[in-house]
């Protein structure tokens, strides 16, 4: 009897101050975006709207337009790895070439190098050819290290993908293109789609990579990791928490609409 | 072809030379075949004996390595699958998971642009009546009806040829008998010419008009199923096809119309009709069901072979029919299939007995006896299959 109801309370215990306690940096950024302060936002003094409202007033817009960068650095790098991540992935898991392995196993190195290696690595061969750090760079380096994520999550999706499909595409009059955009493409876009997510995250909020290879410009992540020393002004937890809210949006609405879809489903079957 | 109206009716297709291999082994030594058009024509072997691989040489999904193939007289032998007039049915039904059954059925007509796809797409589902599901998706269907959507989706086309990749093999005995009926009033209806490839003898038997058998890359014998079974050509034949009692021994006598063979002693009697070969040493069989057992010696009768004493090692029922075998001293174990005309088996183990059958049931077969056992022990059918899984083992290793 003591032991079930140990366990009974236990669990849920555990749970809440697990979560308790991961939420506690969260919260406190949220609760400081909306803090009066002067130059550090370290002391309470006061609550106010105005941060969110002229989020980017604060030293010229600096805040923001470390976001801007940090946005359009995340797009292209997850645009340029994701594609050029899922021709590999499809590659290495349908056709057999020379060097087959030799290749997975050299997209697997950036996963396993330490960053801070792989970001002095970077940058003294940038040094070396004479290639100027500047956005450039950052995308660069960011599209090499999400290409490998990329294949990974895609590899094992194209492998779930039974080639019999694509045989019925060209044996129901598709054309090779035709069978990759029918078939193909959207049989793999749920992996396409998560590995996308995960490069957009990792460029998002990569700095040590970023910071060997970006010059004078300044991401968001880097952003804050210069300020911290001056203190961090309470325009960047505004954007921390947008960004975080933002997340959790997307993040229960897809959740709803899925089950509302399975729901659905089941009613019509 | 490939875009353009229906095919009206079905066409010959027919394979000259066809040789295909794969790094390793051989899947196809040398094919000839020719298929007249509207035939159902079954293509029945053992797994790797090169069938499936013909069936995917036809729909273009593999390249012969030499030969050509000819669909209603045109060569197409550098066409690619997309291009031909050809449809399969394949056997894991390879339905797009992510399109409706009506998208599914319709795909075929839509990368062809004919117009009205959706309105033939429905009416291909009413022919397997499954239109009213035309909205579900496929794994909401059960095997069957997934079977019956992927019939559709290439009979909805009109192929000049339609390939069927052991469609029935997932399905229980019920609905497969249901099916094979099916196949056969659409063929029927449309008039389509059909190439099937199974491992089943009994759907091949049951629903072609001609089969033929395949082994090690080759055709063994091509005919009506009633021939295949009556007079197999070779040992292979006869026991992939139902099963046999086969014997090898000299010819000692003949008349006019048949042949002695001797047979452990005693002589063995069969019409030349039935035998392929006349002189020498031949290979003579009779199938279980026609064999009948006795407690004592049968009076002598030239109609009738007898062989015996032998002894009873097993007895099975299995309901229609006894199955017993019957162990006679320097033959060996012959099998032999009692109707159950009576209640329970009517010899016991241990029993001694006679066999006897009917001069006209027996066979020869075309087989040289001096060729058979190195026929029998070098089976290329399992090496070959030995080759292709080493040669995906280490594919496999590679990868990890």
């Amino acid at each position: 009897m003591t032991r079930l109801s140990l366990g009974k309370w236990l669990l849920p215990v555990y749970s809440a101050l697990a979560l308790l306690f991961l939420m506690i940096p969260i919260a406190y950024t949220f609760v400081f975006s909306f803090n009066d302060s002067l130059k550090s936002n370290i002391t309470w003094r006061g609550f106010t709207l105005d941060k969110w409202l002229n989020v980017c007033a604060v030293q010229n817009g600096a805040v923001c337009e470390a976001f801007g960068n940090s946005l359009l650095i995340g797009a292209v790098s997850t645009v340029l790895a994701t594609t050029l991540g899922t021709m590999i992935a499809i590659a290495l898991v349908r056709y057999r070439f020379k060097f087959r392995a030799g290749t997975s196993l050299l997209l697997f190195l950036p996963m396993a190098t330490p960053e801070v290696v792989l970001g002095a690595g970077l940058a003294a061969q940038f040094l070396s050819l004479g290639v100027p750090k500047d956005m450039l760079t950052i995308i660069l380096a960011h599209t090499m290290f999400c290409i490998s994520f990329v294949v990974v999550t895609v590899k094992a999706r194209v492998a779930g993908l039974d080639p019999a499909l694509e045989e019925a595409g060209r044996d129901l009059y598709g054309s090779p293109a035709q069978v990759f955009a029918r078939i193909t493409f959207p049989l793999l876009l749920p992996g396409i789609l998560a590995a996308a997510l995960l490069s957009f995250a990792l460029s998002f909020d990569d700095f040590i990579i970023t910071n060997f290879n970006s010059g004078a410009v300044t991401t968001f992540p880097k952003y804050i990791y210069i300020s911290a020393s001056r203190g961090i002004p309470a325009e960047a937890n505004v954007i921390a928490s947008a960004v975080f809210i933002l997340a959790l949006v997307i993040v229960v609405t897809a959740q709803v609409s899925a089950a509302a879809r399975a729901k659905r489903q089941a009613r019509l079957g | 072809m490939a875009t353009g109206a229906f095919a009206d009716r079905g066409a010959d297709l027919e394979l000259v030379g066809i040789q295909k291999r794969f790094p390793g082994f051989t899947a196809i030594e040398h094919l000839d075949l020719v298929i007249p058009a509207g035939s159902f024509f079954a293509l029945l072997g053992p797994s790797g004996c090169g069938k499936t691989t013909t069936l995917r040489l036809v729909a273009g999904l593999e390249d012969p390595t030499d030969g050509r193939i000819l669909i209603g007289g045109q060569d197409v032998t550098t066409q690619k699958a997309y291009q031909r007039p050809v449809n399969t049915v394949f056997q894991s039904y390879a339905l797009f998971p992510h399109m409706t059954v009506l998208e599914n059925v319709a795909f075929g007509l839509r990368r062809r642009k004919i117009t009205d796809a959706v309105a033939k797409a429905h009416e291909a589902l009413r022919l397997v009546e499954l239109d009213h599901l035309a909205a579900r998706k496929p794994v909401q269907l059960s095997g069957g009806q997934q079977q019956r959507v992927a019939l559709a989706r290439a009979i909805v086309n009109r192929p000049a040829l339609l390939l069927l990749d052991e469609p029935l093999g997932a399905l229980d005995l019920k609905l497969r008998r249901q099916m094979q009926l099916e196949l056969k009033n659409i063929q029927e209806e449309v008039g389509l010419t059909f190439l099937h490839v199974t491992h089943d003898q009994e759907e091949a038997m049951t629903m072609a008009d001609t089969v033929a058998v395949m082994n090690k890359g080759m055709i063994e014998q091509m005919g009506s199923p009633e021939l295949l079974y009556e007079l197999p050509r070779t040992a292979f034949v006869a026991n992939f096809l139902g099963q046999s009692n086969l014997f090898t021994g000299p010819v000692v006598g003949e008349t006019s119309t048949s042949i002695a063979v001797d047979v452990a002693g005693r002589s063995i009697v069969v019409p030349k009709a039935r035998s392929h070969r006349h002189g020498g040493d031949v290979t003579i069989g009779v199938r279980p069901e026609k064999l009948s057992l006795h407690r004592d010696l049968p009076a002598p009768d030239s109609a009738s072979n007898v062989l015996g004493p032998g002894r009873v090692t097993d007895v099975s029922f299995t309901g229609v029919s006894t199955q017993y075998l019957v162990a006679v001293p320097g033959l060996g174990t012959l099998v032999v299939f009692e109707q159950n005309r009576s209640a329970g088996p009517i010899e016991g183990e241990g029993d001694e007995v006679w066999v006897t059958w009917n001069v006209e049931h027996g066979f020869g077969l075309d087989d040289d006896p001096a060729a058979q056992t190195e026929k029998f022990v070098a089976d290329t059918t399992t090496q070959s299959l030995a080759a292709q899984r080493r040669a995906d083992l280490l594919t496999e290793l590679e990868e990890a």
